[in-house]
Order: structure tokens, then sequence, then C-alpha cells
């Protein structure tokens, strides 16, 4: 299953093989593997956090990619990605077994933070206990919320059947209303003898103002929680945040997510294949190409296909272009959160809408473009399409990277709420599994195209460019410098687009998909994103999970607000460029 | 289901048509010329500045965020006025896919809203729920909710379908007249019950249905249609 | 340096981008409106006001462009070579439906929102034909793989976007009747496909007439 050839076996042994780390791991603890393969090592779960210590410690796999749960009828699987950043390379697997009565594993949020969401995400969806974990409640849905849906025999409200293609549709296909079809018309279950009149929901959703114990020696004060969302001007989307506050000064952040919960995994395990694309336009609604291309490249994998040359040159300046003009938003929609109304915004903007025109002629329409296939690209591109790509990379786009560089770096203002706030420490960063500008303005230079590269990325010369103290001011400086790096990779693939086809083989809907397990990742505008597919050889996935950058790094929101005041949350918040279709999925 | 707000409530008499027309012209006897005029004033002024809620769900509020942009500007419609605060806007864009989580939300958004308020359902979600349809935490759309003036589809819609859209909802603040609102009339809009997040999102004015159904599952099943998939003669 | 003069840098870009609009003003003064000048304002070499005054200028869509589908008919023609049109509705008299209810864009839709029922011949055989061809264009995600994949080129992106409605209930599930659509129509909207597939149509027909009976 790897990606590049593998190297010859006897000169170069590869340190993230998991056949290699298993006997390392046996050495020191004998009996906690319980069997090593190419797909991973699966551990035993008493053992589990000695071996991860063991792993981050001496090993130096110091950061944890993916944290996934696969319903087996048999079994549950809990299953981990592990990196390492000074060495790079695919990530190791690692898997836990769990019983089908009263699940549990050992929470990894003592070894790394950044398992704090993820562990409750898979409680929530999934139903397995994590004894250890701080604070384990439903994270996407709501506490009294019944059931785990992510579960094979969870049949949500409007269920027809197991996989799509739905035998309703054609050819006797009457059409139905989802709502008659349902007891309730409408998309809701209640259990049985549910006692409407008399419930009482036992969770407070929206606590307006709480008292928290005063700890303050000097003054009787005392602490107020204060409710932050769902609706906001400047939670870039439906994030609601509880804060914790002594005056004005924050004691502790607590994100509430799942506003936007729209069930991808569920609906990407009854979908085929083919038909995950348009979801993942979804995703991150700004960067469809990028996810796009993440996905494709994930079943690829799996598939053991690869693109012709002039697909494989055009999907990376669809996602160079991307990244430009992601970053071009969160840097404008920052200046938004610092109080610079609009304008800066507005002047980016424009840059996106001409490239938005481009996405639209190629693809069909300016955000959700669906543009990629397993194999190459959906159509090619008009011929009027690399000259003007060709234009804005040589004349407009670089002019606008230097203006909006240059409201930010000698304006007295910005120097003063960006420097030293929200500084997330470079081990921390790490802990935490956070990815993209978070990380690398931290310091950490680990970016997924030099680690693992995928395309044609290795071809390509660009610079990672890296912050030093991990501060509101080096997350901007790195993106605006990304932006940069994206036009010179621009400028490198447009010289050598060959001529030629856009697809391996021919269009085809019928997908076929060989047995295996692939995390395939890719490095988005956002962060790193990963797809975790288990085919079982059908036209559907078995497990599809998606490994959410703005997901995890939100974890890291507490550990860069505290101490500062609620207008710098904002801005905080802001720098962590989040999109909550990504976050809720 | 909650109805959408009809602008005339007709007594259903005899001939109802008749004493509408008569209650009209008696109620303002010989100044419903002036009343026109009046009206055609008010509208102008309402349908001219109608500032948006700020309130961006999903996708659909970027294609939202660019039509405010300079591209397809929403200020040449008065439109460039986005509130935070629910309490100084008019009109509600219900713009992305409208979970169960964010009911009681958007239902406490409106009710805080004053009079005269619009919602305008943007995308195929908020229509109808979209292609999220049939996940466990979306609501299939958001008339389930709230009582909806303007559907725009599309997914999302773009910037020019949306200005399309507010040129309907302008139309028809056009077509408003002060003898009828409901705002003018006394006890008209109570504001809509907030949706309870129990064991599943229900509506609070289900309640005894829906714990009657839920004790008795003969009943229950009675109420779904089943589908009769006939494949060569075989029913399913 | 001073304190401020960072700010008054950033301030710069913003007057001169005022002024620029106006200069670009009266540099096309009196022009500004006319359909090559706006085209010229909206593309990448554009300058000055880059808005588009919806709806007096529209910006057009390109030929890729994907709204909700529709279905595709070839219009009867009359002696000359014209599509007869009804003189009741004013729509094309329909000649030949593409569609042959095979199933497969039913099949491919990621959100499943298109049903298909297939016709019955009188004698009760399945006939290449839809009887009944529902879409929900409120599930429909605007993806495009009814029209990639159908084999016999019935279903078609359509580009009017300008669909806001009142009610949604009785409008949003668009029937057989209000799917089909002429030829002439998806030439108009589409030319260069239309143009690709007429030639590969014309060329098979070649062929096939070149192989001995």
């Amino acid at each position: 299953m790897a990606v590049n050839p593998p190297p010859p076996p006897e000169t170069k042994i590869n340190p993230n093989d998991p056949q290699v780390v298993a006997e390392k791991i046996k050495t020191v603890f004998a009996d906690a593997v319980e069997s090593a393969s190419a797909q991973g090592i699966v551990v035993k779960s008493d053992k589990l956090l000695d071996v991860t210590r063991y792993l981050r410690d001496k090993l130096s796999f110091d950061y944890l990619n993916n944290v996934t749960s696969v319903d087996y009828p048999d079994r549950f699987e809990v299953v981990y990605q592990v990196s390492s950043m000074d060495r790079g390379g695919a990530p190791l697997t690692l898997k836990v077994n769990a019983a089908r009565e009263n699940p549990t594993v050992p929470s990894l949020v003592p070894v790394y933070r950044g398992a704090d969401f993820q562990e409750r995400e898979v409680y929530d969806l999934m139903g397995i206990q994590f004894p250890g974990h701080p604070n384990l409640h439903r994270i996407l849905l709501w506490d009294g919320f019944e059931g785990y849906p992510l579960r094979k025999d969870y049949k949500e409200p409007y269920y027809e059947e197991e996989k799509k293609p739905f035998g309703t549709r054609w050819d006797q296909g009457h059409h139905v209303i989802a709502e008659d079809r349902n007891p309730w018309h409408d998309n809701v279950k209640y259990p049985a003898n549910f006692d409407a009149m008399s419930y009482k929901p036992t969770q407070e959703i929206y606590p307006t103002l709480g008292l928290a114990e005063a700890t303050s020696t000097r003054l009787r004060t005392d602490k107020i929680v204060v409710n932050i969302g769902p609706q906001h001007p400047s939670t870039h989307g439906v994030a609601r945040l509880k804060v914790t506050l002594d005056g004005e000064t924050i004691v502790a952040v607590e994100p509430v997510l799942g506003y936007l919960h729209r069930n991808h995994d569920k609906i990407g395990e009854r979908n085929t294949y083919l038909q995950n694309i348009p979801y993942t336009d979804r995703l991150d609604y700004f960067t469809s190409m990028s996810n796009n291309f993440t996905y494709v490249i994930g079943v690829e994998k799996l598939m053991g296909i690869k693109p012709p040359e002039r697909a494989e040159y055009i999907r990376v300046i669809m996602a160079e272009l991307t990244r430009w003009q992601s970053h071009a938003v969160a840097v404008g929609f920052l200046y938004n959160d610092l109080g610079a109304f609009y304008t800066p915004l507005l002047y980016g903007l424009e840059e996106r809408e001409l490239i938005l025109d481009l996405f639209e002629a190629v693809s069909g329409s300016r955000m959700m473009c669906n543009y990629m296939r397993f194999g190459g690209l959906a159509r090619d591109v008009p011929e009027d399409f690399l000259g003007k790509v060709q234009y804005l990379v040589d004349e407009r786009l670089p002019k606008r990277t230097d203006e909006l560089e240059a409201y930010l770096i000698k304006n007295e203002l910005f120097l003063a709420r960006a420097k030293k706030v929200g500084v997330l420490p470079r081990d921390l960063a790490i802990s935490y599994s956070t990815a993209g500008p978070v990380l690398r303005g931290s310091g950490v230079k680990y970016d997924v195209r030099r680690a693992e590269p995928y395309s044609i990325y290795d071809r390509f010369d660009f610079d990672i460019p890296t912050g030093t103290t991990g501060d509101l001011y080096d997350r901007t400086i790195v993106r605006i410098a990304e932006m940069r790096e994206s036009l010179r990779i621009l400028k490198q693939a447009l010289k050598d687009v060959p001529a030629g086809e856009i697809m391996t083989g021919k269009k085809n809907y019928q997908i076929r998909v060989p047995k295996g397990e692939v995390y395939g990742r890719a490095e988005n505008p956002k962060g790193e994103l990963g797809f975790f597919l288990n085919s079982d050889g059908s036209p559907n996935p078995y497990r599809y999970h998606v490994r959410s950058p703005s997901f995890i790094n939100m974890g890291a929101l507490n550990e860069m607000a505290v101490g500062h005041k609620i207008a710098d949350l904002i801005v905080i918040f802001g720098s962590l460029d989040v999109v909550m279709g990504e976050v809720d999925r | 289901m909650v109805e959408e707000q009809k602008p005339i409530q007709v007594a259903a008499s005899e001939d109802a048509w008749l004493d509408e027309q008569v209650r009209r012209s008696v109620w303002v006897g010989p100044l419903n010329k002036v009343v026109d005029f009046v009206d055609l004033i008010y509208n102008w002024g309402r349908r001219n500045s109608v500032w948006p809620l700020g309130f961006g769900l999903a996708c659909c509020a970027i294609e939202f965020i660019c039509t405010q942009s300079s591209r397809f500007d929403m200020s040449r419609f008065g439109m460039e006025l986005v509130r935070a605060s629910p309490r100084q806007a008019d009109l509600m864009i219900v713009s992305g896919t409208v979970t169960k989580k964010m009911g009681p939300a958007i239902v406490r958004l409106y009710n805080q809203m004053a009079e005269p308020k619009y919602v305008l359902a943007m995308g195929a979600c908020a229509s109808a729920g979209g292609p999220f349809k049939e996940g466990y935490n979306v609501v299939s759309g958001v008339d389930k909710l709230l009582p909806v003036d303007v559907y725009v589809p599309g997914c999302p819609p773009t910037p020019q379908a949306l200005l399309n859209g507010l040129i309907q909802l302008q139309k028809k603040i056009d077509k408003q007249s002060i003898r009828d609102v409901a705002w003018y009339r006394k006890g008209a809009q109570e504001g809509v019950p907030e949706p309870v997040l129990g064991p599943d999102l229900f509506d609070a004015r289900r309640v005894e249905e829906i714990t009657e159904l839920a004790a008795d599952p003969a009943k229950l099943e009675a109420r779904a249609i089943k589908i009769v998939k006939e494949t060569k003669g075989e029913k399913k | 340096m001073a304190f401020g003069l960072g700010l008054l840098n950033g301030l710069r870009y913003t007057f001169t981008r005022i002024a620029k609009t106006y200069i670009g003003d009266l540099r096309h003064l009196g022009r500004s409106h006319d359909p090559k000048e706006f085209a010229r304002r909206q593309s990448v070499r554009g300058d000055g006001i880059f808005t588009a005054q919806y709806p007096e200028e529209r910006v057009p869509v390109p030929e890729n462009f994907r709204f909700v589908p529709f279905l595709v008919y070839e219009p009867k023609l009359d002696e000359s070579g014209k599509p007869l049109v009804d003189a009741k509705t004013g729509k094309e008299v329909i000649g030949v439906e593409r569609c042959t209810a095979c199933g497969i864009c039913s099949k491919v839709c990621p959100p499943q929102c298109i049903w298909i029922v297939r016709g019955t011949t009188p004698e009760g055989r399945p006939k290449p034909q839809a009887a009944e061809f529902y879409i929900d264009i409120d599930i429909c995600m605007n993806c495009g793989y009814c029209a990639e994949f159908c084999p016999f080129d019935a279903i078609k992106m359509d580009h009017d976007y300008e669909l806001a409605d009142y009610e949604r209930h009785t409008s949003h599930v668009y029937d057989v009747k209000k799917l089909l659509k002429s030829t002439t129509y998806y030439s108009k909207i589409h030319p260069q496909d239309w143009a690709r597939e007429e030639a590969d149509r014309k060329a098979k027909e070649a062929a096939k007439a070149k192989k001995p009976a």
C-alpha cells in the first residue's frame, strides 16, 4: 500500500514501517502487540498508553494525525494514525479492538492532547467509551440524543435502504416525498413510550449568564460564563463558544460544536465512491477543488491507478489557485475581526471572484466544483483558461498579495493587537495535532506536500514558510507567505502543462474499488485533510471518515485564548481560520 | 406545519368576496385612495431598506457574502446594512442547512425579530433539506419551523439567483397594504414556540400527538406510506 | 518611523482605488454599460468599477454552468426543416424524446433526487420511454452527474437560475412536461457541446451507412 515505490529492502529500512516499529515495541513491551502487518499494528488495549508513550518519546512519533472507529460485525476497532514531525513519511497506523458490548478503549489524551475532540466524536457517533478522558460528552450531537448514529444497525428516520442507488428510484420510481414515508411525517424518530408532554431537557442548551466560583483574593469577584454564538457576526459560521471570564480576562473557552453537523460520514457510507465527490465539495466550502483532490487521491491509492500527466498538472493548478483564494479570504476575514470593517475583505474577494469565474468556466459551478474524478478530471479546460491563469498569476495576484501584506506588516494597530497574542508554543502545537498555518506559525516546518509528496508536488520548487513564536502575527505572515509560494508553484506548473488525455480509462459510473484500507491525506489550505477509507470490495465504502483540520485546530483554542481579553478571543478565533462545514461535517 | 403569512384573512361566509370588498371600502370610505397612496410610500420605504440579519449557516452564506461584495452589490437594493442583532433586522436569510441542534436558536432569533419581518430560504438545504435531507441531524427545510416568504433554489444559488430572490421579495412587499398586514392587527403574531431537543427534536405544539403515537406502535405503523415495488410481479 | 505611517500606507491603497474608479469612469465615459465594456470590466483584465448591476446587467454564465437538469427532445420539423411550433402553448412540438428511461441518471445521482417509471407498450412490455420522470429540485445538488453519465445525451444541465418563488410544495418537483425542452434551446445554451455531439452522431451514422447491410 505504499504511495512511492518501496525502497530496496536490503539497503534502507523505513522507520515508519509498521512491522519494523512492531519489532521495536516488542523488545520493550513483550506482549503489547497482538499482530502487525502492512496495514498497521494491532495493540492490546490495556497496553495502549504505554506503547504510545514509548512511540512518542523514544521513536519520535509525536503527532497524532487521526482517530477513527470502525464497526465490524464482531467487534469495534479504534484506528489511530501517528506520524513523526521530523522524519515525515507515511503515518503509522495503530489499531485497538474493543468488545461489542460496552466497548471501552483507554483515552489517549494524557499522551496526545489532540485526541480530545476526536475521542469525543468517536464516543458521540459510535458509542465507544474512553475512560481517562477529561470531558467525555457528546460533541456533535446534543446530550439527550438517543442512539449512536454511525453504528451499522442505526437506521436514521428517513432510512430507505442500506446502500445507494436505491431501488425505489428506478424503474418503478413513483415519487414519494420522504416526509410521507416516515410515520412521524418529519425527519424524526422517538423511542417507544416517549412522554413528550413531561419531558424536561437535562442539559442546558443555552446558558445565558452563569456565575462560577470567585477565586480572586483582592476583590470578591465572580467569574461569568458568557455565551458567544451560534449566531454572531464574527464566529465564521455557527460556532458557539462558552467563555468563562474574570472581569474581561478569559479564564476558559469551551467550544460547543455540531450546529452544522450534516452527517457526512453516515451519508458517505450509503453513497458509492463516485457519489461522494460532490459531498466532499461541501466540507470546507471555500476549497472544494482541494477537497475533491484529497478524496480522489485517497481512492486512487486504493484502486492503484494514476492519472495522466496533463490531469496532474491541471489538478495542481486548481489546488494552488484554491490555496491562494482561501488564504486571501482568511486574511480578509481576519481584518474584519480586527475591525477594519469590510474594505480589505472586499479587495481580497475581488480577485477571488475572478478565480471563481475560472472555476465556473471549467467545472460548472463557482464553489461546488465536483471536477476531479478517479483517474483524472471530469472534462478538459477551455482554450482560454491557461492564458487567463497566466495573466492572473503574472499580473494581478502578486499585486493583490503585496497589497494585503502592506495593510498588515507595518500597520501599528495590527502589530499592537497581533504580536504576542494567541501564542501557541511549538510543543503544544504538535501535541494538539494542529495542522496547516497554525502548526507552521508555531515554528514546525511540516507540510504534507514535502513530508509525503502526493501527485506531482515533488517536481516543484517551493519553500515552507514558518513563524517563530506562534502568535497571531506569525500565523498571518505564514498565510501571506504561502500565498506567494502558491504563485511560485503556479508559475512553474503553467510552464509545463502537457497536451494529452485527462482521464485514465473510460468514463464509467460503476467504480470498482478493491478491498483494503487507506488514509489518504493532502495539504489543504486549512491544514492536513485526510480521508480514512475502508473498502470491502463493494461499490460503497464500508467506513468513510474525514479527518478535518479545522475541527482539530479548534482544540487548541483554549490554550491560545486563556489570559487574553474577549476582544482578542475574536481575533484569535479568526486566525485559526476554521470553516464550520469542515468542523461539523 | 406553519402557514405562511396570508395578506388577507377572509372569513368563510356566503359571499365572502363581497364581504371583503365591503369591509375594505367601507372601513376607509372615501379615504380609500389616500390609503393607497400611503401604501405606496410605506411600501417604497420598506422595500428599499430591508436589512438582513447577519446569519450565515453554511456554504450558501458564502454566496450571500459574495452577493454583498463589490461585484453583485446588495447595497444597490438598500440591503447592505447587515445587522448582527435580530432586534434591528428585517429579513432573515436562512442560508445553509438547518440542523436540529440549531433549530431552537433559529426560532429564538425569529421571535426576537421585530415586525415587519421576512424569511428567505436560500438554497436547497433551507428549502427542503437539500442533499443532506436523509441525515439524522437535518431538519427538512426551515419552513418546518418558521413561515417562509421566498424560496430560492440552487445548491448554492449563484449571487444573481439570490438577487432575483430578493427582487421577488421586494415585489411581495409592494403588494402588501396597511389595511391587512398582520402587525397592525390585535394579537396577530405571538411568536413561534421553540422546539425542544429531546431524544430527537420535537415541536412544542405537537407534544400530545407525539406522546400518543409513541405509546401506540400500531397506529404509528399505519401512518407511513409503504413503498410497493413491483419487479416482475413481486411485491416488496 | 513615525507612529501612524504604517496606517497611512494602508490607507493609500484605499484612496488610490477610489480614485481609479472615477478615472475609469471618465476614460470610458458613456460607454460603461455597453456589453463590450461590461465584458472587459468583468474579465481578468478589467479595472474600474467591478460591479455588475443585476438585473439590468447580467454576468453571462459559461457553457459548462450547472443548475437544475432538463430533458432534451428533438422537435418535429416541417418540410423546410424548421421546428413546428404549437400555436396554443408556444412550445415546439415534440418529435422524439431522447430519454429511454434507462435509469443511469437516477442511479448515479448522489442525493437520489430522480424518480423514473418506465413506460409500457399496450401489450405490457417495457417501452424505452419514461412514463413518469420526477426531479425534486430541492434535493438536487446541481452536481451534473446525470448529464455527465447519460449515454443518450438526453438529460443536460440548464442555465436558468432565476427560479425564486413564494412556495415550494407544488412547484419544486418537476415532472416530465416541465423538464422537456427542445434541442433548439439546448443548442443555444450549450453551443460547443451541441456541435461536438452532432459531429459525433453524424460520424457514427456515416460509419454505419458505410458498413455493408
